[in-house]
């Protein structure tokens, strides 16, 4: 591919998804159109125009590259650190090296840089003006406030991928001395650098040119050398992981239980509680919106412009198929204690990343998923709930402690084994008989009550189970991520810029700010990221 | 008040001088006999108040004044109502109320119109209930058997016939009844392994289990086989046993006497000898219609050190394995090879000159033996009790004098179609503890033997003379006049036989069943006779004795309160006849087929009026005859009606008839 080729499609890429930026500005405001007349109209053409002026330059396809961990990880705070450090620093440390710079036009940074200053300006005169009505009317609904505070971060937000756009274009394209092809996705990662997400990959063009593009920020690689980062890194895991996602092996957690493989013949790779127990690993890295699978992002990427509408495009990431030996991976429970966990003296590693997930969510986490129709069998994997309700109500075995058997002769060993416990007749023929029913009754609360104590405490172990909120933990992204490394982050003038007190809609903003330390995204926004896509 | 007044009138009262102990002793020496007790209690109000209070056991009849016989007796505590074939939910509530804890046995084998309902308010007040006869209630449900399972004291249950309970009832009663030691489960076929075997493993004080017939196979059998006190085990026809499961036994029951595995069609003897491997202490074994009896499964039982009783019915036998069991080293006191096939002269001889302590002896339909059998037996068990012989045609007159020469301790003869004759009953009637004797379709004997008989059997309390053609009222009237203790006759079609042998047989007080159909000469007056002389009258066959009409059964009605099964079929009687039957409150069991003049509305009427009726026997033309509803309605009571479509038949004379039968054969 000539150089020439290349610039102009990612220049199209670009502008498309600059189109699309200010597009979602434009919905942003026509969703609250009643608002327009009092503040002023933003000029959405101008991006474009812009973007088309410098067309044949290419910063923005660094941008691209280097925001893309970032936008893939939304709820990451050190995504974030790192972007706003970058705005904090960008003026000093944009034009540290020019000359080392290819391809870096400043005619076009000064032009987005103008227009950067436009954007301020704008946002400025509106939060103006929000100030002013405030004194004016004091009874505003909570709704206005929340459209204002939306409007406010839809401004931002175009600010922020603008500045990183401009700072973007300052990337040199040297060959990064770094092994790791992206310092983010290294952070991002836990210590031991499992977790590469695996949206990096959705491209393998993208990628390859991920791992050429050096840290574009002096203080990004610094806070990379706090981080162990695992040797064997370097962007080989990803594809494993995704055609294991594409598989979807459904239980396999146990498949590694016979194969006895020598200690040290594999690498034992460890994800962090909050990478298993995240929802999605597959991120948009326009919109932001997460997927389980690779294969569905590729899918919806393909609304964001013709160019991901190419078979290249579609295709599936090709494991890349190099001649080295590939050493086999295995995985580590995080829970400490557990079998699965490479400390244990006894360790069984877990075969896919699967496994880990299903294994730590039946292990270490309540079971949330309670069955619907007998309301007392409860599950952690949405899956084992599934297969069970299809099997459900055929348990037609019922031992006086509420205990159900699909096998007769199941039943019978357990009344056989345990005393006191009867046979119990199903309830169509027990209806009648009434003086048999308290004893039983209170026997059945009885043992029932013992039974789940007793398969909690079989489960967990510990007290993490009782602990977690099973629900918080799975559908309050909040609690997916751990403070983790927060304090040793060098927030380098992160205060300075002034966060945003309010909700900001996750559809544009989420994947920048969402993670911020001690910034609590809001759950259940109707502006989800299906709004968007 | 009325004491006062005899108390100062001085008037001198005997039965004052008895007090109630004494009175309780005298009333304990009346069990026998129940009229006797009704006798006692009707003396005066202190004696009809102390048998109120003496009474345990009741058996009453089906009547509206069950209540008011419950409160006379406050401390019943076995109650039979096994004549009551309607007991209801309410019913069971009252005995309930009334009978509370001092009952121990109710026997509810006979109705089925009961439910757990009844059952769990029963159990709710007699909390020392320690028997259980639910036998024939079908309709009961699993729902029953964990209502059951609240009588914690329960010690023996009968579930004969209660098809609709399954495993899990089972399995409730398993862990309820804790101290059961009888269980039978007879025909539960909805009874499994799984029920069995948790009977076995909760029920640890088991010693009889009755599995006839329950769907079980070998995989409940190590646990039965480890109760610690089981004694009695039968699993007839449990077709679920093979050898190769039972040879992976490893013990039998150490505590086992009992073993009945008849008609267990897959069980040889590798099976037998594995299940009895082990069992010491068996000493009775029943393997009726089972395997063929060789040598490998007598050697199997030969390691039963204390084994007596055996019981081969209806298998084939070979020669050499009767000599085999000639050579156990341990003694048999009895033993059956009723219809066993193979059963030659060779090897009983043997046997029976190895087992001298013999007592009862069964070769019913064994049809080659011939009098070489008879006299060895004879000669060498001298201490027999009884001897069956059925059917044995080719033992000759003389060996039948042998055996009254030799065995004097002989209690049960049957003789059934054999060559006996007078000289051979001669020979019995030596035998002075004779109480059963069955010389039907015997055509060699008359009055003369029949005289002896009765001159020195006085204990005969069952005689059998069905179509002994040549006995006429002399001979009925010598056993009448000897055998005062006759209990059972049968007299069918003798055709000789009139109304005088009745007379003379109403001196037998104790005669409770009495057959004589095919009789023509006996008319009612006979019958009347009967009716008052023999009160305990409870079977009564004049099937074509067609002198027999309405007066007959007038009296009947009148005398015999106890009548419970009566076959009036060909008789003279109509609906006169039919009606005044219907007062016996005991009747339960009719037979009506080919009597003239009788139409439906006759025989619905008597229905209606006998109300304690259980099954009725009907020509299956009347099923058209009476309106359906009407039908329903006596089944609600507890009747079943069977349909008989018998054609019209005449009498046949007893020669004829008997080579009709052997033409048969």
């Amino acid at each position: 591919m000539d150089s020439e080729d290349k610039l102009s499609s990612e220049t199209s890429r670009n502008s498309s998804m600059r189109n699309d930026s200010s597009k979602r500005f434009i919905l942003d405001h026509q969703r609250f159109s009643h608002f327009d007349s009092q503040q002023p109209r933003l000029k959405c053409d101008d991006p474009a125009s812009l973007d088309y002026e410098i067309g044949t330059e290419p910063p923005f396809s660094r941008f691209n590259q280097s925001s893309e961990p970032s936008s893939s990880r939304p709820c990451n705070p050190k995504a974030q650190n790192e972007i706003l450090d970058q705005l904090d620093v960008r003026a000093n440390e944009m034009f540290v090296d020019p000359t080392r710079i290819h391809n870096w036009d400043p005619r076009a940074m000064l032009s987005n840089l103008s227009f950067l200053e436009q954007k301020i300006h704008q946002l400025q005169s509106l939060v103006h003006l929000i100030v002013g009505q405030e004194g004016r009317i004091s009874g505003r609904s909570d709704e206005l406030v929340a459209q204002q505070q939306q409007l406010v971060s839809a401004d931002l937000t175009s600010i922020i991928v603008q500045l990183i756009s401009t700072a973007g274009s300052l990337l040199p394209s040297v060959k990064s001395t770094l092994s790791t092809g992206n310092p983010f996705v290294s952070q991002l990662g836990n210590i031991n650098g499992v977790g590469c997400p695996p949206s990096i990959h959705t491209n393998d063009e993208l990628e390859q040119e991920n791992r050429e593009t050096k840290g574009f920020n002096h203080s990004d690689v610094e806070q990379k050398a706090n981080y162990v980062l695992e040797q064997n890194y370097a962007g080989k895991s990803n594809p494993s992981i995704s055609t294991i996602e594409e598989h979807e092996f459904k239980d396999e957690e146990d498949a590694g239980e016979g194969e006895n493989l020598p200690p040290g013949s594999y690498e034992v790779l460890q994800l962090e509680k909050e990478e298993i127990l995240a929802p999605h690993t597959h991120f948009c890295l326009i919109c932001g919106k997460g997927f389980k699978r690779d294969a569905n992002l590729r899918m919806h990427m393909r609304g964001h412009g013709d160019e991901y509408k190419t078979p290249a495009a579609l295709a599936k990431p090709t494991k890349e198929s190099t001649m080295e030996p590939v050493l086999i991976k295995r995985y580590s429970c995080p829970y400490v204690g557990c079998k699965r966990n490479k400390d244990h003296k006894k360790f069984q590693p877990l075969k896919t990343i699967l496994c880990v997930k299903n294994h730590y969510k039946r292990t270490h986490c309540d079971k949330s998923y309670i069955c619907s129709r007998c309301n007392s069998k409860r599950f952690s994997v949405i899956a084992d709930l599934k297969t069970h309700e299809k099997h459900c109500g055929r348990d037609k075995w019922l031992c006086s402690c509420g205990t159900t058997f699909s096998r007769k002769d199941k039943l019978f060993g357990h009344v056989a084994l345990f005393q006191g416990h009867t046979p119990a007749l199903p309830l169509d023929e027990t209806k009648g008989s009434t003086s048999d029913g308290g004893e039983s009754n209170e026997a059945t609360a009885r043992v029932r009550s013992t039974g789940f104590n007793f398969s909690s405490s079989t489960s967990s172990g510990s007290g993490i189970q009782n602990v977690l909120d099973p629900k918080s933990s799975v559908d309050d992204p909040s609690n997916y991520f751990s403070p983790m490394n927060f304090d040793t982050c060098n927030f380098n003038g992160f205060h300075e810029f002034p966060r945003p007190p309010f909700e900001v809609p996750e559809s544009s903003l989420s994947f920048l700010l969402s993670g911020s330390s001690n910034y609590i995204p809001k759950t259940g926004g109707s502006l989800g990221s299906e709004s968007l896509s | 008040m009325k004491k006062q007044k005899s108390m100062e009138a001085f008037e001198f009262k005997p039965f004052d001088l008895l007090n109630d102990e004494i009175l309780f002793a005298i009333l304990d020496c009346l069990e026998e006999n129940p009229v006797d007790k009704k006798s006692f209690s009707l003396v005066c109000k202190s004696f009809y108040f102390v048998e109120s209070q003496h009474r345990k056991t009741l058996r009453p009849l089906p009547s509206d004044f069950f209540r008011k016989i419950l409160n006379r007796y406050p401390f019943v505590s076995n109650l039979d109502l096994s004549l009551c074939p309607r007991i209801t939910d309410n019913t069971l509530s009252m005995i309930s109320s009334l009978c509370n804890s001092t009952l121990r046995s109710i026997n509810l084998s006979r109705s089925k119109f009961f439910s757990h309902v009844g059952l769990s308010s029963l159990l709710l007040n007699c909390l020392s209930l320690v028997e259980l006869d639910l036998s024939n209630a079908t309709e009961l449900t699993d729902s029953a058997a964990s209502v059951i399972r609240e009588a914690k004291n329960l010690e023996k249950l009968w579930l004969a016939r209660c098809v609709l309970i399954s495993d899990l009832g089972i399995g409730c009663i398993a862990v309820g009844c804790r101290k059961l030691k009888l269980l039978s489960l007879k025909w539960c076929f909805s009874v499994t392994d799984l029920g069995v075997g948790l009977i076995a493993v909760k029920c640890k004080e088991i010693r009889s289990l009755d599995l006839s017939y329950v769907p079980i196979t070998n995989k409940c059998l190590p646990s039965i086989l480890q109760l610690q006190y089981l004694n009695d085990l039968v699993l007839v026809g449990c077709a679920g046993l093979d050898d190769e499961g039972l040879t992976n036994l490893r013990q039998g029951s150490m505590s086992l006497e009992t073993l009945n595995l008849s008609d267990c069609q897959n069980v040889s003897h590798v099976g037998l000898s594995s299940l009895t491997n082990g069992a010491g202490c068996l000493r009775q074994l029943i393997i009726a219609y089972g395997p063929p009896v060789t040598l490998a499964l007598t050697d199997s039982m030969q390691r039963l050190p204390k084994l007596q009783s055996v019981k081969l019915d209806g298998c084939q036998i070979t020669s050499s394995a009767l000599k085999a069991i000639g050579y156990w080293c341990i003694s048999l006191r009895e033993l059956s090879l009723s219809k066993c096939s193979g059963v030659t002269d060779d090897g009983l001889s043997f046997l029976v000159t190895r087992h001298k302590e013999l007592r009862k002896l069964d070769i019913t339909c064994c049809r080659e033996i011939t009098r070489v059998s008879i006299d060895n037996i004879t000669t060498s068990c001298t201490s027999l009790t009884s001897l069956r012989m059925e059917s044995c045609n080719l033992v000759s007159e003389e060996a039948f004098i042998s055996i009254g020469q030799n065995c004097h301790f002989l209690e049960e003869l049957d003789f059934t179609d054999s060559e006996v004759d007078n000289e051979g009953l001669k020979s019995i009637s030596r035998c002075s503890g004779l109480s059963v004797l069955r010389i039907g379709i015997c055509l060699n004997i008359t009055d003369e033997g029949l005289i002896h008989v009765g001159m020195h059997c006085p204990k005969l309390i069952e005689l059998d003379l069905y179509r002994s053609a040549a006995i006429t009222d002399l001979g009925i009237a010598a056993i009448a006049n000897g055998c005062r203790m006759l209990e059972m006759i049968n007299i069918a079609y003798s055709k000789d036989i009139t109304d005088s042998s009745l007379i003379s047989l109403s001196k037998c007080s104790r005669l409770s069943i009495l057959e004589m159909r095919g009789c023509p000469c006996i008319s009612s007056m006979g019958l009347s006779a009967i009716a008052v002389g023999c009160k305990q009258l409870t079977r009564l066959d004049i099937k074509s004795c067609f002198n027999i009409n309405d007066s007959g059964m007038v009296r009947l009605a009148h005398f015999s309160k106890n009548l419970k099964q009566i076959n009036l079929s060909y008789c003279s009687v109509t609906d006169i006849g039919l009606l005044a039957l219907a007062s016996i409150s005991c009747l339960q069991n009719v037979t009506i087929l080919h009597m003239r003049g009788l139409t439906a509305n006759d025989l619905a009427a008597a229905l209606v009026a006998c109300r304690g009726l259980t099954k009725v026997k009907l020509h299956s033309t009347f099923k058209s005859l009476l309106p359906q509803p009407f039908i329903e309605h006596i089944e609600s009571r507890g009747c079943a009606f069977q349909w008989r479509d018998k054609p019209f038949q005449v009498a046949v004379d007893a020669r004829s008839w008997k080579r009709q039968l052997e033409a048969t054969l």
